[in-house]
């Protein structure tokens, strides 16, 4: 039986290392793609350089405040801000030359330093934004927001406009009939300190204090990306590489079922069927034949991956092979059941590719899975590549233990088991007459 | 050596072999004959332990076939008729791993090889990949993988399909060694002139079922007309009332005129060719010359079946 079991891999090895370009492919694609993803997704600097987000800048009113905002969004770094008419806004908007267009209108910074103090209208500024982008013109909106509080605080502070806007405001005060008293009385010293205090700073040199930017935001974010250990950086080439490995090889998976169903039409089968064989010796040297090339070929990006972009097994090790074998054993049945499931091998293939496609995109080797809704991380479970994913995730760049592989090498196994026991139940055997 | 009894296959409400039964001796050679669809394949495909029969079962040496891993399996060799190689691997690889599926290994198998290679004169193409042979060398080389683990019963599906001639007479002389080797032979054709060559015993089929089973003398003795008689007239035209009066004489069975010459079917050509030649002369139909053959086989079988083999 092992002499049999063992010609029948070999030949499968054989024939997967003599097609050159195949095995090219199945390589160089999945790096390729793996290598694309990756940078993308952070790099292996733990963040990458970002496109900045086109954003015009239409100045209707040509105030200081105006001027103040516009220039503090042009020097935000995640924006690319360029000044525009409105109309010529609009159409580069539509167009989708641009992502977002802020229109200031006439009279806006008077409109805001009185709103500053005083209830009542407050003035409006227009964002125009591609709804192709509407995470981005959210972000704009919040970045708007910060330097608008920050551009009218500083002119209230430290500008003419302030300083005339507290002048009529006492004044619209003073002669407010039906106010009471107290409140009057109230509004009238705080308007007067504010008074003598912008007297007083424009008698000293400007940028003596730190009111000269106006109100800013009262906090800073500290961030910190939780990585393996410290001072270790998130390298965005480790979830990329296990998410195509894992791509790629289901692919093969299919191609090695579809190799099947084409091979029950052909004599070779014939010559193999009459072989005193068993049934386990004819699909498991297959299945084994496949995990083998799987596992090669993952270990191939892998190794690709550590010297190229310096994605390491930050975890434990026999974790990481652990699940490596599991998924090219899940890998290897998967095929199996492909070809057992299928009717013809034209029909199969398309059928096959848009499964296998789905249940990468839902297994989360596109897009990490936590971008998913809270019901479709759920649906995911059932999803193999998914275990894969945590799988390689947890032993490349999370650093974790081989307890957090334990899990999901134990679900591969079992998907291996179903598919395997699946695909011998409904393999169809005998040779068409 | 070989004997199938009763073989019986449907696929659903289509019964593709009903009831076949053959035998095969050491040394014979037997010819499986019928048109596409007979059910020659499905019949082979069930001796081989390919399919399993619905009912009826298949004996090598007089033991029963039974199961995928029957060690029985390993007295039959099977050549299909779709080349069962694998085109990208050399003829000595695809030879490696066909003899290592019989449990062959070693110096064993390196002897097999050189054996059968020999035998398929593929010896000195032993390296070279089957991708790069010609379609006969191919069928010669999928003969050698059926020959490998030395069976004793070889079954050869359509062995000739696109094969030129000079591949053909190879795998003919080939196959005249292994009868005489003792080699029990199922040659399953539809190639009439190969069955009347080489075959010592043929079975027809013919929707699934044994219409004939005998020598090719025994099968021509099936049919009426077993003798065709071609009589060259001296005057060489066309008389069709001659052909009418021709038609009832006592013996013979057809008659039919073609480019001046009568050609006339007689169940025995010995008691009744003197009577029809005697009675042209009588008639005032001298002729110049007369010659007789038996009747080929796709006679035979169009008489037996109703249909031409190559239907």
């Amino acid at each position: 039986m092992f002499k049999p079991f063992r010609a029948l891999v070999r030949k499968d090895l054989k024939l997967y290392f003599s097609n050159r370009r195949a095995l090219l492919m199945s390589i160089v694609a999945p790096i390729a793609f793996a290598s694309f993803f990756g940078y993308l997704f952070g790099g292996s600097g733990g963040q990458t350089e970002t496109a900045r987000i086109p954003v015009l800048a239409v100045d209707s009113d040509g105030s200081a405040i105006s001027r103040e905002i516009v220039a503090r969004l042009t020097s935000d770094k995640a924006l690319e801000v360029k000044p525009a008419t409105l109309a010529a806004a609009r159409e580069a908007v539509r167009k989708g030359k641009a992502t977002a267009a802020i229109s200031i209108p006439q009279g806006f910074g008077d409109a805001a330093a009185k709103a500053f103090f005083r209830s009542g209208d407050k003035p409006e500024i227009g964002v125009m934004y591609d709804p192709s982008h509407s995470t981005e013109s959210s972000m704009i909106q919040g970045m708007l927001a910060g330097h608008v509080m920050e551009a009218v605080s500083k002119e209230m502070f430290n500008g003419p406009t302030g300083r005339k806007s507290v002048k009529d405001s006492l004044a619209q005060v003073e002669g407010a009939e039906g106010m009471s008293p107290e409140l009057k009385k109230s509004l009238t010293e705080m308007l007067r300190g504010v008074e003598g205090f912008n007297q007083a700073r424009a008698s000293q040199a400007q940028g003596s204090d730190a009111l000269d930017q106006g109100i800013t935001m009262p906090f800073q974010v500290k961030t910190e990306a939780v990585t393996s250990g410290t001072g270790i950086l998130y390298n965005g080439y480790a979830h990329a590489f296990g998410g195509m490995g894992i791509q790629f090889i289901l692919m093969m998976g299919i191609e090695q079922g579809v190799m099947m169903l084409l091979l029950q039409r052909s004599g070779v089968w014939k010559r193999l069927r009459a072989a005193p064989l068993s049934r386990g010796v004819l699909l498991g040297s297959r299945a084994v034949s496949a995990a083998l090339t799987s596992m090669y070929v993952l270990l191939v990006l892998f190794a690709f991956a550590r010297v190229v972009f310096g994605v390491r097994i930050l975890g434990n090790w026999a974790g990481f092979l652990g699940v490596c074998v599991a998924f090219s054993l899940m890998a290897g049945t998967f095929g199996l059941l492909i070809a057992a499931l299928g009717k013809t091998p034209e029909a199969t293939r398309s059928l096959a590719i848009f499964a296998t496609l789905l249940m990468v995109m839902l297994g989360g080797a596109w897009v990490p899975t936590l971008f998913f809704p809270r019901w479709l991380q759920k649906v995911a479970l059932i999803m193999p590549a998914r275990w894969a994913m945590d799988g390689f995730d947890a032993t490349t760049w999370r650093g974790l233990g081989f307890s957090a592989a334990a899990g999901p090498i134990a679900a591969l196994l079992g998907f291996t088991l179903v598919f395997g026991v699946l695909a011998w139940m409904r393999f169809r055997w005998e040779a068409e007459g | 050596m070989l004997e199938a009894r009763s073989l019986k296959k449907s696929y659903g409400p289509l019964v593709a072999v009903d009831g076949v039964s053959l035998r095969a001796g050491k040394g014979e050679i037997i010819g499986l004959l019928g048109p596409n669809g007979a059910g020659k394949t499905t019949t082979v495909s069930m001796i081989a332990g390919l399919l399993r029969p619905d009912s009826g079962e298949v004996l090598i040496g007089g033991r029963r076939l039974h199961g995928d891993t029957d060690p029985l399996k390993r007295e039959i060799g099977l050549a299909p008729q779709d080349v069962g190689l694998y085109e990208e691997l050399s003829a000595r690889d695809n030879l490696a791993l066909f003899g290592a599926l019989y449990n062959l290994g070693g110096a064993e198998l390196k002897r097999a090889m050189g054996r059968v290679l020999e035998l398929v004169g593929l010896a000195d193409r032993a390296k070279d990949k089957v991708a790069g042979f010609s379609g006969g060398m191919k069928r010669r080389l999928n003969m050698a993988a059926a020959l490998l683990h030395d069976p004793q019963v070889l079954l050869l599906d359509e062995p000739t399909v696109g094969v030129d001639p000079q591949s053909r007479n190879a795998i003919f002389d080939n196959l005249e060694t292994l009868r005489q080797a003792g080699k029990t032979l199922l040659y399953t054709t539809h190639y009439m002139e190969e069955a009347e060559r080489l075959c010592d015993r043929l079975v027809i089929v013919d929707h699934g079922k044994v219409v004939a089973d005998d020598t090719l003398q025994g099968l021509h003795k099936l049919i009426p007309a077993a003798s065709l008689l071609t009589v060259e007239l001296a005057d060489g035209h066309e008389d069709f009332d001659l052909l009418e009066e021709l038609g009832k004489l006592p013996g013979v069975q057809s008659a039919e005129m073609r480019g001046g010459s009568l050609k006339i079917g007689l169940g025995d050509l010995s008691t009744e060719a003197p009577h029809v030649l005697a009675w042209l002369v009588e008639r005032g139909h001298p002729f110049q010359h007369v010659s007789s053959e038996l009747a080929s086989l796709e006679s035979v079988f169009l008489t037996l079946t109703g249909r031409s083999l190559r239907d």
